[in-house]
């Protein structure tokens, strides 16, 4: 099997974001007919090799070889003609559409007429989905199906073209045990179709179960592209990590004190139930689970955002009824979203207009914004979270991603609040960014905030958090002290299994 | 099997919901019929049937074109100035060319409009201009040619030849020509959008524009083709245009894209794109002619008409979202049927 011939090469790929490396002169192989397990921790650069394989971006140098041949992919319908396709975390699909007519969307099978021939639309997508073991049928319409059912979507539609290369970037993050086990059979008959596959996952024991081949990354370098069966779990992390826990998660010492925010059986119908919890002062609450579990939604609804169906919030002791983030930031709490490009930061603007958006009114004294005074401001968040620019009015989009989630993080901490809740803080940022949020994170909690902190890196959840509440299929499945929270116990609660002694 | 069942009986209720659009309008379409019929003289007679006939043919044929254009989540706003200018040309020229085809002028309104199409799908797919934008500017610029050529000057109805006069009063099986022509048009589109791999695009780009550029499909082409379909078409209403109304001016037709587009909203398709049907389109334009009509019959002043025009489109809207937030609860549930309950029903 390891000396069947290559499908796809890089060689030498470089790829540089404003100064910062995403890739590092990458060179590996994938051969035909296997699958080729891609790990590093978030921002090593599999995301990158992804986009540049499916022509999203393009990389600075280097090559990608295809069945021998060099080959350039400028956009993604040039992917998709050389057979790569690609399933993201969140499956592209045409809410709008039928499930058939999802899988033929753009390359409609046509009559002799040349008109639509939805007979053969239906009669495939019914076949593909009947391979698939597909639940739904072909005539629903695709809203509402769920991320499972998404991802099978995804894979019919890869089968009913000529892919050869199908890219799956974590794709059992939302899964459920048994839905992992029905993709690695899925995954496994693509394998034996000829096609090649690029997996993607977090989870190592994944990749043992499934990958022929590993290939390793770390910050943006190749460390290493090894056969999976010689290659111990223990040696990959090291591979991966490269260096200890401690030195990643600088956590300063706080003092715990009094309960500051308490949710009591919260609630949002087919979303979350039964969710109670409380966060004390100079305390970092993690909140553990997978993709799609109901953190996030969680967060949304006790900033105001999405509406509780129900149970009760305190804050201080003093009732709150989550209404508006307005509402919400008046008594102190704020909130730091998943999305921080789309929904937490005005990209066009200045890292002075952004960081000022949640404080206006205090520099407004008599209805005239005063420049002085909020130059002043961005000026101290800049130095104290260390934003790399060239000063205040440097316009946010020209920044690193690193960057940009900085100045969200200063523009809610202008605000002043008590309580913050960060989701996914270091969601793609570069390492080197990481530790300095992470130490900003740690001061603020010494400093007396509370943090609630959602994040899928589990290292991140295990170095920062004094307690850790993991949530599975919307429920609260485990409260976990600092001491006792290990790697195991976290997935296990998250993934529903039991655990062993 | 408490699970299939439970799913089978609420994929019913999603399909229903996306069905209860167009059933919606229809019996508000019923309801007014019922409403003028008790209250307005004359109301259910044949010839005031034939008279909304040919009110809404003009409309109707157009509205067929955005809802091309809103399908893809753009709008076409200079429609009615696209209606004036053919409908001049179509007159102008027949005036100084008695004996012209009268299918020949049609086309010449027809070519003009698809130039005129052209335009603008070149401004918003090329020159990545917000489509509410670039068709403001061609509104603006397409009636200021048509009062450069027009010169001041306007067509009477008795320099035109009778043939193209006779066009908007004859009858073929008790219905009036010009609705004939907007019947014909409506198939027409309907079956492209269901037959035509092209048109079928236009649901995919309006549904998700980042989707539709991944899976391969030309969406600059796609957005061009559609602005060109309704410039078309508004051609082609141009000449009905000509033909009702035998005297055009530079004036003429102004304001018909807000009658158009409401036509368009009512009848459900969705102003985010993706989703509505052409039968929808034509149930909106036949409801806005018919309350304009009743009304008129029962003499309400011009601020009434134009008042609940206003509301039918704050209505159709609203219902829209509501029904889609309903839509999404249903959904939402159905992804976790244990938590469908929490708080408990409401």
């Amino acid at each position: 099997m390891s000396d069947a011939p290559a499908l796809v090469e890089l060689r030498g790929i470089s790829k540089s974001y404003g100064g910062v490396h995403a890739l590092k002169d990458v060179s590996f192989a994938i051969r035909k007919a296997s699958v080729h397990a891609l790990v590093g921790e978030n921002g090593a650069g599999k995301s990158t090799i992804v986009k540049t394989l499916t022509g999203v971006i393009h990389a600075d140098e280097g090559q990608i070889v295809i069945d021998g041949e060099a080959a350039s992919i400028p956009d993604p319908p040039a992917a998709y003609r050389l057979g790569i396709l690609a399933m993201y975390q969140e499956p592209t699909v045409f809410q709008d559409l039928t499930v058939a007519e999802n899988v033929f969307a753009g390359r409609h099978p046509r009559t002799r007429a040349g008109t639509v021939d939805w007979s053969t639309i239906r009669r495939r997508a019914k076949q593909l989905l009947g391979e698939l073991g597909a639940d739904f049928g072909p005539d629903r319409p695709v809203r509402g199906l769920g991320v499972a059912d998404r991802q099978l979507l995804e894979i019919a539609k890869a089968l009913s073209s000529e892919a050869r290369l199908l890219i799956m970037d974590e794709p059992t993050a939302a899964l459920s045990p048994p839905e992992v086990e029905r993709l690695f059979d899925i995954v496994r008959g693509l394998k034996e179709r000829g096609v090649s596959i690029v997996f993607i996952s977090h989870r190592l024991e994944e990749v043992e179960a499934i990958s022929d081949t590993v290939t390793i990354l770390r910050d943006g370098t190749h460390v290493a592209t090894r056969p999976t069966a010689g290659l111990p779990r223990s040696e990959m992390v090291q591979l991966m990590v490269g260096r200890s826990l401690d030195q990643l998660f600088p956590k300063e010492e706080a003092e715990i004190g009094d309960v500051v925010l308490r949710a009591e059986g919260l609630g949002r119908r087919g979303v979350f139930a039964d969710v109670s919890f409380e966060i004390r002062r100079g305390e970092i609450v993690g909140l553990a689970g997978f993709v799609g579990a109901g953190r996030t939604e969680v967060a949304r609804a006790l900033f105001g955002i999405d509406r509780l169906d129900a149970g009760k919030v305190s804050i201080d002791g003093r009732g709150f009824r989550p209404r508006s983030p307005r509402k919400a930031l008046r008594r102190g709490l704020a909130y730091l979203p998943e999305d921080r490009l789309t929904q937490g930061l005005i990209q066009p603007l200045s890292i002075s207009t952004n960081t000022s958006l949640a404080v206006l009114p205090e520099l407004t004294p008599l209805g005239f914004l005063r420049p002085r005074a909020e130059r002043a401001l961005a000026r101290r968040f800049m130095e104290q979270l260390r934003i790399r620019a060239f000063g205040p009015s440097q316009v946010v989009r020209s920044l690193s991603g690193g960057n940009q989630q900085k100045v969200v993080l200063s523009k809610w901490l202008a605000a002043e609040p008590r309580i913050l809740i960060l989701d996914e803080p270091t969601h793609g940022v570069d390492v080197g960014t990481k530790a300095d949020v992470h130490r900003t994170i740690s001061h603020l909690a010494a400093q007396g905030l509370s943090i609630l902190l959602i994040s899928s890196e589990l290292p991140e959840i295990l170095g920062m958090s004094d307690r850790v509440l993991v949530m599975r299929e919307g429920r609260l499945v485990a409260e976990i002290g600092r001491a006792d929270a290990t790697q195991e116990r976290v997935v296990a609660a998250a993934a529903g299994i039991a655990e062993a002694a | 099997m408490t699970a299939g069942m439970l799913t089978g009986r609420m994929r019913v209720s999603t399909d229903t919901i996306f069905r209860l659009r167009e059933l919606g309008i229809f019996a508000a379409l019923m309801f007014c019929l019922l409403f003028f019929g008790v209250k307005a003289n004359n109301f259910l007679t044949v010839t005031n049937w034939q008279d909304i006939g040919t009110d809404v043919a003009i409309v109707a044929a157009v509205a067929v074109g955005e809802t091309m254009v809103v399908l893809t989540r753009n709008i076409d706003l200079s429609v009615g100035s696209i209606i004036g200018l053919t409908a001049y040309i179509s007159s102008n020229t027949l005036q100084h060319h008695h004996h012209a085809s009268l299918v020949v002028i049609a086309l010449l309104a027809m070519g003009v409009g698809l130039l005129c199409g052209l335009g603008n799908g070149i401004l918003v797919a090329l020159g990545r201009i917000p489509a509410i934008i670039a068709t403001l500017a061609t509104l603006a610029i397409y009636r200021g040619i048509l009062f450069e050529i027009t010169n001041g000057q306007n067509v009477l109805a008795s320099n035109l030849p009778q043939n193209f006069l006779n066009l908007s009063s004859r009858n073929f099986a008790g219905i009036p020509s010009l609705a004939w022509m907007a019947i014909v048009v409506a198939a027409f589109g309907a079956a492209l959008l269901r037959w035509v791999p092209w048109a079928r695009d236009f649901y995919a780009i309006g549904s998700n524009p980042d989707a539709a550029r991944f899976t391969g499909i030309p969406v600059a082409r796609r957005l061009v083709a559609a602005f060109m379909l309704s410039g078309l078409l508004a051609g082609l209403g141009g000449f009905m245009f000509a033909a009702r109304f035998a005297g055009v001016d530079a004036t003429s037709a102004n304001g018909y894209e807000f009658l158009i587009v409401t036509a368009v909203v009512i009848g459900g398709v969705n102003v985010f794109g993706g989703s509505g049907t052409v039968l929808g389109a034509m149930l909106g334009a036949v409801l806005v002619a018919t309350i304009n009509d009743g009304f008129t019959l029962m003499r309400f002043s011009q601020f009434w008409q134009e008042f609940f025009q206003g509301a039918a489109i704050v209505v159709a809207v609203t219902v829209d979202a509501i029904m889609f937030r309903k839509l999404q609860d249903v959904l939402r549930r159905r992804r976790r049927p244990e938590l469908a309950n929490v708080g408990g029903r409401r």
